[in-house]
């Protein structure tokens, strides 16, 4: 494994792949890598400087935590409340702030929030506390849909009548069909997000990538990854060419792992999404099949999940929908750095180690650009 | 329904299996009292400074300036690869004497034990405090039990307050560091934090993470009689990792401290573990790992004397001191420009996906 990873941060390799971008680049191209992974790894290694001129890097809307709408959290912090519930997420969702604060002030006042790092580990819990009712907060894109599946399916096989999911599930191609969409669109080309089609694989980005005459080259997270993605990108730009490469064939197969997609595809079926900052994607998410709709939180709880937009005052202060969309530059906004840090965040791009803020302040606070 | 009852001869009353477990009977002052201090306890710790365990200790001094700590100590799982609760809570205190420049010499131990915790349990933990006294020649002359109810606490809090000498010469402080000088470590780091995080989580790692929990006497003396006069500050990077110490200097000397990321010492492990989780070893605990700030006419020298110290073999000069710039702390990343380096803030929460 480390092996891998030294490989792909070789700064010999690295630095000959800049100059061949710079080399290749004959007017400056934007590119928007999709995943909030490969935005950390671009600012905390210093790529997006090394490439300044030739190639700017927008941000896309690949942070799970970061499209998760509010109204999902400020149901998860209603659930959380009640007695005798247990609430269950990853441990990014537990610090980003709902309209109520977030999941941890919850639990500091009296709510019970776990922090798990598999939804299986709170099928777990519900088996061995029976007096409990579990709920696992889902979210994450295709790359963590189906261990949730996995989850839903263990619980149904277990006939577990005390455990269920909070679906905040949500697919990325939609996402980038909004972007392309979009009047004030200025992304060029796409470096696709390498895990997500490690499950999805990249078949499904030919049509895309013909329709609105893009680049989308599959690319993975280590430095040498990116810039072979990036140079891929440029390439394809400055021949005219927009056609769907992968470059991170070491993880990614062309239709993907259909083991997953079959998981996938038995437990959930495709649903509209509202999306933090991009308002309602069609087809955006994923919703549980009737078949287990037994598990659905809002089914077993009776509850609704307001679909209003929410305009709570944190809400109205961040401006994540114009940084998810690329709108805006995380250092741009005026909050960045001031009001909103990783202590005190106004909105989950400060929060999650996927999120471009939390990466702003990180890598690139106090330097210019 | 149990029906294992046994007869035990010094008490009339029968001890059902459940006497295998700390009840709060044990914390009430009366006979189950005394037989916990006195049974399983006390001779774990005996030696002829302590023998009696008084209310207080009375110890001698030849006359030398004197160094006090107090540390609580709760680790979940008490035990996990490379260590467990009862060593910790031995190696921490010691610890912060030694970072301080004193030989530590004397301990006090206060264990709060939750209700319904095996006595086999306890008894593996002090037999390790008492492993790790020993090696560390310091001696528990005072302590005290407390039993609270199930659920008041997670099964055994130990707190530990020591004693040491000054030695000298003794590192003036993070004050006195300046613009040049050399930052070293004394291992690879990470290690205490990985090891429980996976042994908690029960990650399946192969191999598993091992903790560096021990002491750091060796270390510190090594380096007093090597470079005493040169050294400016020790400090062992406990919670926060290294970046957290460096932050509490930077904030002490104003100045900025460049760490250059491909000299920090990082086991395949901890790297593996956390790219995997997306953590960064900077800000990963440590239970015996220390940083070092010196006089950079004398680090290398410090590097050697460290590695002669057995555990110490990967020490490493990681970074220097400059005038202050963008962040009290920097990294200069294997590939690209200087980045500051964010000063941990609460919980390491793993990433997503």
């Amino acid at each position: 494994m480390m092996k891998f990873i030294d490989e792909f941060r070789d700064p010999v390799l690295a630095t000959e792949l800049v100059r061949r971008i710079r080399a290749t680049a004959k007017q400056p191209w934007v590119l928007m890598e999709v995943c909030g992974g490969q935005t950390h790894s671009l600012l905390r290694h210093g790529i997006d400087v090394e490439l300044q001129d030739a190639v700017e890097l927008i941000h896309g809307p690949g942070c799970p935590v970061c499209v998760t709408d509010i109204s999902a959290i400020d149901l998860a912090q209603q659930l959380a409340s009640l007695p005798g519930v247990m609430l269950a997420s990853f441990g990014d969702m537990l610090r980003v702030p709902g309209s109520q604060g977030s999941l941890l002030t919850a639990r500091a006042a009296g709510a019970n929030v776990m922090m798990v790092y598999s939804p299986v580990d709170a099928v777990r819990h519900a088996q061995s506390h029976p007096e409990l009712q579990v709920v696992f907060f889902a979210v994450g894109f295709e790359t963590t849909a189906p261990a949730t599946a996995l989850a839903v399916l263990q619980a149904h096989q277990l006939g577990l009548e005390n455990f269920s999911v909070l679906v905040s599930h949500v697919r990325v191609q939609p996402a980038m069909e909004v972007l392309m969409q979009a009047p004030d669109n200025r992304v060029q080309g796409f470096l696709a997000a390498g895990h997500v089609c490690s499950i999805t694989g990249y078949d499904l980005y030919d049509d895309f990538a013909q329709r609105y005459r893009v680049p989308v080259v599959v690319t993975g997270f280590e430095p040498v990854d990116l810039l072979q993605g990036i140079l891929e990108c440029v390439t394809q730009l400055e021949t005219g060419t927009a056609e769907v490469r992968n470059t991170y064939g070491r993880s990614v197969a062309r239709f993907g792992n259909p083991a997953a997609q079959r998981v996938v595809e038995t437990v959930y079926e495709i649903d509209d999404r509202a999306w933090r900052g991009f308002g309602v994607i069609p087809a955006g998410g994923y919703r549980l099949r009737e078949n287990f709709a037994t598990f659905d939180v809002q089914r077993r709880f009776g509850l609704t999940r307001s679909t209003e937009t929410n305009d709570s005052a944190t809400a109205q202060r961040c401006r994540a929908g114009e940084v998810l969309s690329g709108r805006l530059k995380p250092c741009d906004c005026p909050e960045f750095g001031t009001a909103c840090t990783p202590d005190s965040p106004l909105g989950a791009p400060m929060v999650s180690s996927e999120g471009a803020c939390a990466a702003w302040f990180r890598y690139h606070r106090g330097s210019k650009l | 329904m149990n029906t294992s009852i046994q007869w035990d001869r010094n008490c009339p009353i029968p001890i059902a299996a459940d006497a295998q477990r700390i009840s709060l009977a044990h914390g009430e002052g009366a006979r189950l009292s005394r037989r916990l201090i006195s049974e399983i306890i006390l001779p774990r710790f005996a030696t002829a400074a302590n023998r009696g365990f008084a209310d207080a200790a009375t110890v001698t001094t030849i006359g030398c300036r004197l160094a006090i700590c107090t540390d609580s100590h709760t680790v979940s799982p008490m035990f996990f690869p490379g260590g467990d609760l009862g060593s910790l809570s031995v190696y921490g205190t010691v610890n912060d004497l030694a970072v301080a420049g004193a030989c530590p010499r004397w301990l006090t131990m206060s264990l709060i034990i939750e209700e319904g915790l095996p006595i086999a349990v306890l008894e593996r933990i002090l037999d390790s405090a008492a492993h790790a006294a020993r090696e560390c020649n310091v001696t528990i002359v005072a302590g005290d039990t407390k039993v609270v109810p199930r659920g008041a606490a997670d099964g055994l809090f130990i707190n530990t307050s020591g004693v040491g000498e000054m030695m000298d010469p003794v590192p003036p402080g993070p004050q006195s560091i300046q613009v040049g000088d050399k930052i070293l470590i004394s291992g690879p780091i990470g290690r205490h934090g990985i090891a429980v995080l996976s042994a908690r989580e029960s990650f399946a790692f192969d191999p598993a993470p091992l903790s560096d929990s021990g002491s750091v006497i060796h270390a510190v003396a090594s380096l007093r009689n090597s470079v005493g006069e040169q050294l400016r500050t020790i400090r062992d990077a406990t919670r926060g990792g290294v970046s957290a110490v460096l932050h509490e200097w930077a904030t002490e000397c104003g100045h900025t401290f460049e760490v250059t990321e491909a000299r920090v010492p990082v086991t395949d492990e901890v790297r593996g573990a956390c790219e995997l989780l997306g953590l960064d070893p900077l800000y990963v605990a440590n239970e015996g790992t220390i940083v070092v700030a010196v006089d950079p006419r004398f680090a290398e020298i410090a590097a050697t004397a460290l590695r002669r110290v057995p555990g110490c073999e990967q020490a490493a000069i990681i970074g220097h001191v400059q005038p202050q710039g963008i962040s009290p702390v920097t990294i200069r990343r294997t590939f690209g420009s200087s980045q500051p380096l964010d000063e941990p803030s609460g919980a390491l929460l793993p990433r997503i996906c």
